[in-house]
């Protein structure tokens, strides 16, 4: 074996000055090999990040200072190099990736300045040549249009295509080592998947190094040849991907494992399961959640459109149909999940039919109350049946108010009981959601993300409603935590009979938990049926494109393979006159719907 | 507790209690007379032992006018102060919370409001309803008040988007509890700071006024009225200008840190 080309050894470092020292990592070592795929995984605050970071030296922009340990690249320490020397290292000998293709360009400048910069500053190359050279880079990273793309500024691209140029910009000085830190979990699962396949080819293509850092296993899977699992602050095993996956030594490795649900997992269930259990808690077992079949969500042909202004008197010139012809309904006990990609109107929908957003137009049925008629008082009132979980928990409480305060809301809204009986069904939903009692008192920034999900579930479940709209409400959370909080809202429906309308992009996520599933694109539903129908008989091209882009958690399924060519953004802006098809749709077996082509929506591969 | 007691905190809160101690005491232990008291022989004398801060150009002790002049200024400053908050606070909220029609009214009016230099709108209010020290206490609110709309209004369209807003309205919360309970506190931060500013302008505001009669009636004394007094001795006598100026200053400055830290302390998040 030759040399590797990066070796790290004995890393630590540490944050802050003075008496408060905080250690971000310690004693961390490995090493990457030319050509080959090295994953640092772990959950939030495990400081893989603070890793990737040391690596470029880039770690004392946040405050951070190495303490002890080496970084050898080649002939040099990283860790002790003069900044001068590290400012040309960056970008020519190590590119990097970060997580956010929106924040990571800068908005004022085309893209040919931003891909030239560095080659003109690296390598001396005159602006010709340079200009040249980011044609070849766009070409490489399969831009379509990529003249064009030149003189186009970083908004005027989709989320997919700039993160192909940040690649591009990484790649642009031909480094020997990639650091890519979680680079495709802003984007959406069909890009995802061919962002990972570009890394790939690229890896093979030149023989560089390649550091990946994430903290979705699936990905791991799908990317690594090596995989370095971190866990505060320290390394807690390293191996080979397969050894990883079939064998892991380690306690938390096995975990963090087990709380990953498996794409296929569920092939030949009848209904929704927990979570794999996370510790010896027997509680972590139940039996399946079985809806009850009478409807109490009916929604049908729900419309919203939002208007887009311009001109000098900001007229509204167009439509954005955010959710076009949405019919669905949700039994009593039954969770349907909505799947889809970002700005497919699944969000959309969901406020639509809680009234949190004006509808166009449309019928929507909770039990009785006809919600899109209802006058104001009235709507309020209704809202004791109906809650909502938001995705972003630290943004969903508010800062200045205490915990016991938040739950309280709605039973205060409502006024369901005096204080004191207040009081004590607060402190009852805490005992439900498995908060300790202490935490009434606090405010929200002294939680960690996964407590205040559990508050924002107390929250909702607090006046008895019968349906929950949960809305992406487990994407921001670690794995192990997502798996905890599905578990309590799969533990909710069976006592006491909730129904969700689960929005979410996680396909494997959806699988474990829901009843049925609707899958949208472009503002319609494309296809819904039973669990089973979609994820083992997808009919749809979108479905089965949105299905096959799914990393699975395991070495031994990859399935990297990249389009020929970045796809076009679909638009749903629409002119004033635009009068859609409504959605129609065949009924290829009991229950199972598939948009029919006159709708339109067509899903172009 | 401990860590409110900063450095800021120390000098912020001291540099408020100061001055509002002299703004209230001064009448009760200094003779009224002492700043109106004209020396026609000791015009415009540098500070010396006799004239602690040096004269004015009528022969004025410059340190009774300024410990005198402290009540007046602060409590036309506060005052005014407080009126463009009880009128903009509500202004803005609403324009903010409701967006909309409502908004496009209340701003296109607060618009008009801003395309007049404070001054010329204050003189306007004052000119109509009288010169007097409680008028122009009300023209300086009023002139105020548009700049602190825009500022409450702005902040109010981001927080209302936030999603805690938006669960308290899903969990049935009334408009008003919306308002009063979860927009209001987000965005009170900004507000101190730009109350604690609109002050130190709120003085320089009343400066002009009284300058121009609509104000402090002379021979009373006020911090701005001695600054405005001052404008013709500057190369003569630079202390007329530096000693008035020098209290304005200060007073910002511990009103600006008393903010910072008044805004630390009821933010949940710095405990």
């Amino acid at each position: 074996m030759t040399a590797p080309l990066v070796e790290i050894s004995h890393l630590r470092v540490e944050f802050g000055t003075g008496d408060e020292t905080i250690v971000g990592v310690d004693d961390v070592s490995f090493s990457i090999a030319a050509g080959e795929t090295v994953c640092v995984v772990g959950e939030s605050g495990s400081g893989k990040s603070v890793t990737s970071l040391s690596l470029m030296r880039l770690v004392e922009f946040g405050g951070g200072r190495i303490a002890s340990g080496a970084i050898r690249f080649g002939s040099v320490d990283i860790a002790r190099a003069e900044p001068e020397f590290m400012r040309k290292l960056r970008g020519a000998e190590i590119g990097m990736i970060f997580q956010e293709p929106m924040t990571s360009l800068n908005p004022v400048f085309t893209i040919e300045r931003q891909l030239t910069d560095g080659l003109v500053e690296h390598l001396g190359l005159s602006a010709k040549t340079a200009r040249a050279r980011a044609l070849e880079l766009l070409q490489s990273v399969r831009i379509p249009e990529p003249e064009r793309r030149l003189g186009q500024y970083p908004h005027e691209l989709s989320g997919g295509m700039r993160q192909r140029v940040v690649i591009a910009m990484a790649m642009a000085c031909k480094p020997r080592l990639l650091i890519a830190d979680e680079p495709t979990t802003a984007l959406d699962v069909t890009i995802q998947a061919e962002i990972l396949a570009l890394i790939d080819r690229l890896k093979r293509e030149t023989g560089m190094g390649v550091l990946f850092i994430t903290h979705d296993m699936a990905v791991v899977a799908q990317m690594a040849d090596r995989v370095v699992v971190m866990h505060r602050g320290k390394i807690v095993e390293e191996g080979p991907v397969g050894a990883i996956f079939a064998a892991p030594r380690e306690a938390y490795t096995r975990q963090l494992l087990a709380a990953v649900p498996r794409l296929g997992d569920m092939r030949g269930k009848p209904g929704p399961e927990p979570m794999r259990g996370l510790s010896a808690d027997p509680r972590a077992v139940r039996s399946a959640v079985k809806g009850k079949g009478e409807a109490l969500l009916e929604v049908k042909n729900l419309t919203t459109r939002f208007p887009v202004k311009g001109g000098v008197f900001r007229r509204t010139i167009a439509n954005v149909h955010a959710v076009e012809d949405v019919s669905l309904s949700i039994a009593v006990g039954e969770t349907l999940a909505l799947v889809g990609e970002s700005g497919c109107g699944k969000s959309t929908t969901g406020r639509s039919i809680l009234r949190l957003n004006q509808t166009h137009s449309g019928y929507v049925q909770l039990d009785g109350w006809e919600l899109l008629k209802l006058p104001p008082a009235e709507l309020r009132r209704a809202r004791r049946e109906m809650q909502m979980v938001f995705q972003d928990p630290f943004a969903s409480l508010n800062p200045y108010r205490r915990l016991r305060d938040q739950v309280a809301e709605p039973l205060e809204n409502f006024g369901l009981g005096a204080r004191s009986e207040i009081d004590e069904r607060v402190a009852t939903l805490f005992d439900r959601v498995e908060l300790p009692r202490a935490f009434l008192k606090r405010f929200p920034h002294e939680l960690s993300g996964g407590q205040r999900q559990r508050v924002a579930i107390a929250r909702a479940i607090a006046t008895n409603p019968r349906l929950v709209v949960a809305d992406e409400s487990v994407s921001a959370l670690d794995v192990s935590v997502q798996a905890q909080v599905l578990n309590l809202l799969m533990d909710l429906q069976a006592e006491r009979g909730l129904s969700y309308l689960f929005i979410s992009h996680d396909m494997a996520v959806v699988e474990r938990i829901s009843h049925k599933v609707a899958v949208m694109y472009l503002g319609r539903i494309v296809e819904m049926g039973s669990r089973a129908a979609i994820f083992e008989d997808p009919r749809h091209a979108y479905t089965k494109a949105l299905l096959a882009a799914v990393p699975v958690a395991d070495p031994a399924q990859r399935r990297l393979h990249e389009a020929p060519n970045a796809r076009a953004l679909a638009s749903p802006i629409f002119p004033l006159d635009y009068r859609p098809a409504p959605s129609t749709y065949e009924e290829v077996s009991p229950g199972h719907f598939v948009l029919t082509p006159e709708a339109g929506a067509l899903w172009a591969g | 507790m401990k860590r409110y007691l900063s450095t800021k905190a120390l000098i912020g809160f001291s540099l408020v209690t100061i001055i509002v101690l002299v703004a209230v005491l001064a009448p009760l232990f200094i003779d009224p007379d002492a700043a109106t008291r004209m020396q026609m022989t000791a015009r415009l004398k540098a500070p010396s032992a006799q004239h602690w801060l040096g004269t004015d150009q009528l022969g004025r002790d410059l340190l009774f006018r300024v410990l005198l002049g402290a009540r007046t200024s602060l409590s036309i400053a506060v005052s005014a102060v407080l009126i463009s908050l009880a009128l903009g606070l509500p202004l803005g909220l609403v324009s903010g919370f409701y967006r909309g029609a409502v908004d496009n009214v209340l701003m296109r009016l607060v618009d008009t409001l801003l395309s007049f230099p404070v001054l010329l709108l204050a003189l306007t209010i004052s000119a109509m309803l009288g010169p007097s020290v409680p008028n122009a206490i009300i023209a300086i609110g009023v002139a105020f008040t548009p700049f602190l709309a825009r500022i409450v209004r702005g902040e109010a369209l981001r927080v209302v988007q936030m999603p805690y807003v938006e669960a308290a309205r899903a969990a049935g919360a009334t408009d008003r509890r919306l308002i009063v309970l979860h927009v209001l506190p987000n965005i009170l931060p900004p507000i101190i700071v730009q109350a604690t500013i609109s002050l130190a302008f709120a003085i320089l505001a009343e400066a002009g006024l009284s300058f121009l009669g609509l104000g402090t009636q002379p021979p009373q004394s006020s911090w701005g009225l001695m600054i405005q007094a001052s404008r013709d001795y500057l190369d003569r006598a630079p202390w007329t200008a530096l000693v008035p100026g020098a209290a304005v200053a200060l007073t910002v400055l511990g009103l600006n840190m008393s903010g910072d830290v008044l805004r630390d302390i009821f933010d949940p998040r710095s405990k």
